[in-house]
């Protein structure tokens, strides 16, 4: 059978649902950071999916997908020097004993 | 058929190493995953000749996040405590599962205006040209410059010892 868009958009689907259990099941801050990670990389494969299959010659997905990646970099940066910082507060990084804001 | 053992060998590798990052106790093994699903994905964009976007993401992700998802792993590792599920656990399976559903039910019944034109290759000129194009994506890029400034001076900021 072809690949086409279905199985990209399946595989992205497939990605995506992984990284949402983990976001919202683990306790570990980083392991919660690299859930988020698993999820933007699952939405830039269907970008480029889109991009490859529908108008492969406007390259408008791409460009999507690089506008991501970058967010996602200075998400990453931004999230792990607040972890650090949560870190050296409260030396412990699970996210259920972070609880100093809770009522 | 080339690109179809490449595709599912790939998709192999990437739902792994995914599945691994999600169900590892070890989060330093789990940051390890993490890079070989990344890895996986670059794979995945030259599979759909996004030839820049494949060396963008093993330049930015195999090569910068992943690393500074690993030392931040290092610098508050605590071994014995790992990285256990919360209680939600099985509503977020279920959460998971029903999302997958939905979203595999509506591709499959969804009829996309599939194009038959080849696909533009090699592709870096021409996103450099969009990018820099008056018409094209010049404004946002601007934006991402600043917003990558901010994120660098708050996590200078954010993790500097006081």
């Amino acid at each position: 059978m072809e690949i086409g868009l279905n199985h990209y958009l399946i595989l992205s689907a497939v990605l995506f649902a992984i990284g949402l259990y983990g976001a919202l099941s683990k306790k570990n801050l980083i392991t919660i950071l690299m859930c988020i990670e698993i999820m933007l990389n699952a939405v830039n494969i269907s970008m480029v999916a889109f991009s490859r299959y529908i108008v492969p010659a406007l390259l408008t997905g791409q460009i999507f997908a690089i506008f991501i990646i970058i967010v996602a970099a200075a998400e990453a940066a931004v999230g792990l020097a607040i972890l650090i910082s949560v870190y050296r507060n409260r030396q412990t990084v699970q996210s259920d004993k972070i609880d100093l804001m809770k009522w | 058929m080339g690109m179809q053992i490449a595709f599912w060998a790939l998709a192999l590798i990437i739902i792994a190493g995914a599945l691994s990052v999600v169900l590892l106790r070890n989060v330093f093994r789990a940051g390890l995953a993490l890079i070989v699903s990344l890895i996986g994905i670059a794979g995945i964009f030259i599979t759909l000749s996004a030839d820049f976007l494949a060396i963008v993401q093993v330049l930015i992700y195999v090569g910068g996040i992943s690393v500074l998802v690993l030392l931040s792993i290092l610098l508050t590792r605590n071994l014995p405590q790992g990285s256990p599920a919360n209680k939600m656990r099985l509503p977020a399976f279920l959460v998971a599962a029903l999302f997958l559903g939905v979203v595999i039910y509506s591709i499959i019944n969804t009829s996309f205006p599939i194009s038959s034109s080849a696909p533009l290759e090699p592709t870096t000129a021409n996103i450099g040209l969009l990018l820099i194009d008056q018409n094209g994506w010049v404004f946002p890029l601007e934006i991402a410059g600043v917003l990558l400034l901010a994120a660098i001076l708050g996590a200078v900021v954010m993790a500097r010892e006081k």
